[in-house]
């Protein structure tokens, strides 16, 4: 096997455990919105994004217009297309159409963010092996859940659903060690995200919404105040990607 | 209206918003701002989904506040992926029995 490809699989194991206890829920909530299993699965498999199908379900349940939906969707998974964005820059050269229209699928919040935590350029078989397990979790947990939902004991479940901010905490903590301009973009993006959950009227704008809008404001800032140093970026096969490279993130799965 | 048209609009609507960009950009981004932009994109939005969001994620909110201490404390640790988020998940899930 490939081993890309591998390493890929690897850094997916996490993410899909994770996944699986997240869709499991979603797929309790949908058959209770009268979804029926199958179709839930279908929407997890060609969808892949857990508050866009949460806010799905509910344009379905109510019997919502197409046009409601399309206007659903694009507020709430708005921030994909900025990680799309950013993603293209880490991305090997040269990588072809067909091949980015496949990675294009699985971009998720946390595939893009084991992705750019990676120490190297991104291959087109590390993509394909880190977003297969992770696809594969995020489908059969939903499938599981609608058919089987009382199955997983409550507290497995939720302990699981804190997985996936671990691995949230497990890539920014090292960076904003190592550089202060991360840090600050991080402490920027806490702020404005709480703004967005206590302030009245700010807190009325929906969750997906507001978390483009807090990584917009937050990386702007640390665009205007702390630019980085053309040598970081103009090299991009020799550098190892926007965390230090001395961070390693399997150190001891590896060693 | 059939789910599946639902479904089949959700799906297409979402893979067009992370695929335009991603073959749109087409090379490295010249602009240094733009290109600082992009470097900060992912820690300010994954901080941004993880506080205070994780506070009100299900569980006992102690059990969380100790679980997230630990995986920061981890991180700067220098531990890997996998062994911080697992440490999270076990902390929220043995909390789960105390409290």
């Amino acid at each position: 096997m490939n081993k890309e490809f591998k390493e890929g699989l690897k850094s997916g194991i996490p993410i899909a455990l994770g996944y699986f206890a997240v869709s499991f829920s979603l797929g309790i909530t949908m058959v209770a919105a009268g979804i029926s299993a199958a179709q839930g699965t279908v929407m997890s498999l060609s969808n892949l994004t857990s508050a866009g199908e949460f806010a799905g379900i509910r344009v379905i349940a109510v019997g919502g217009t197409l046009a409601e939906m399309v206007l659903t969707q694009i507020i709430i998974n708005l921030r994909y297309s900025l990680m799309s964005m950013s993603l293209t820059q880490k991305l090997e050269e040269g990588i072809s159409l067909w091949k980015k229209l496949i990675i294009a699928f699985g971009n998720t919040d946390e595939i893009f963010a084991v992705a750019m935590s990676h120490q190297k350029s991104l291959k087109f078989s590390f993509m394909v092996g880190l977003q297969l397990l992770p696809i594969v979790g995020w489908t059969l947990g939903t499938l599981l859940g609608a058919i089987a939902g009382n199955i997983m004991p409550e507290r497995v479940s939720i302990a699981m659903n804190v997985m996936l901010y671990g691995m949230f905490i497990a890539i920014v903590v090292p960076a904003a060690k190592k550089s202060k301009p991360v840090l600050m973009v991080a402490c920027i993006a806490v702020v404005f995200s709480c703004l967005f959950r206590y302030v009245p009227i700010l807190c009325d704008i929906s969750e997906g919404l507001a978390i483009s809008i807090c990584t917009v404001a937050a990386a702007v800032l640390g665009a205007i105040f702390f630019p980085i140093k053309d040598s970081d970026l103009s090299t991009p096969k020799k550098r190892t990607g926007p965390t230090n490279p001395k961070q390693k993130i399997f150190t001891d799965e590896n060693e | 209206m059939n789910v599946y048209i639902y479904i089949l609009v959700m799906a297409i609507v979402t893979y067009l918003i992370r695929m335009l960009p991603l073959t749109l950009i087409k090379g490295k981004i010249k602009s240094r701002f733009l290109r600082s932009f992009l470097y900060y994109v992912p820690y300010a939005c994954l901080t941004a989904m993880t506080f205070p969001a994780v506070f009100y994620s299900a569980g006992h909110v102690i059990g969380i506040i100790a679980a997230v201490l630990i995986a920061i404390l981890l991180a700067l640790k220098g531990k890997g992926l996998i062994t911080v988020a697992l440490a999270g998940s076990l902390t929220v899930f043995l909390f789960s029995f105390i409290v």
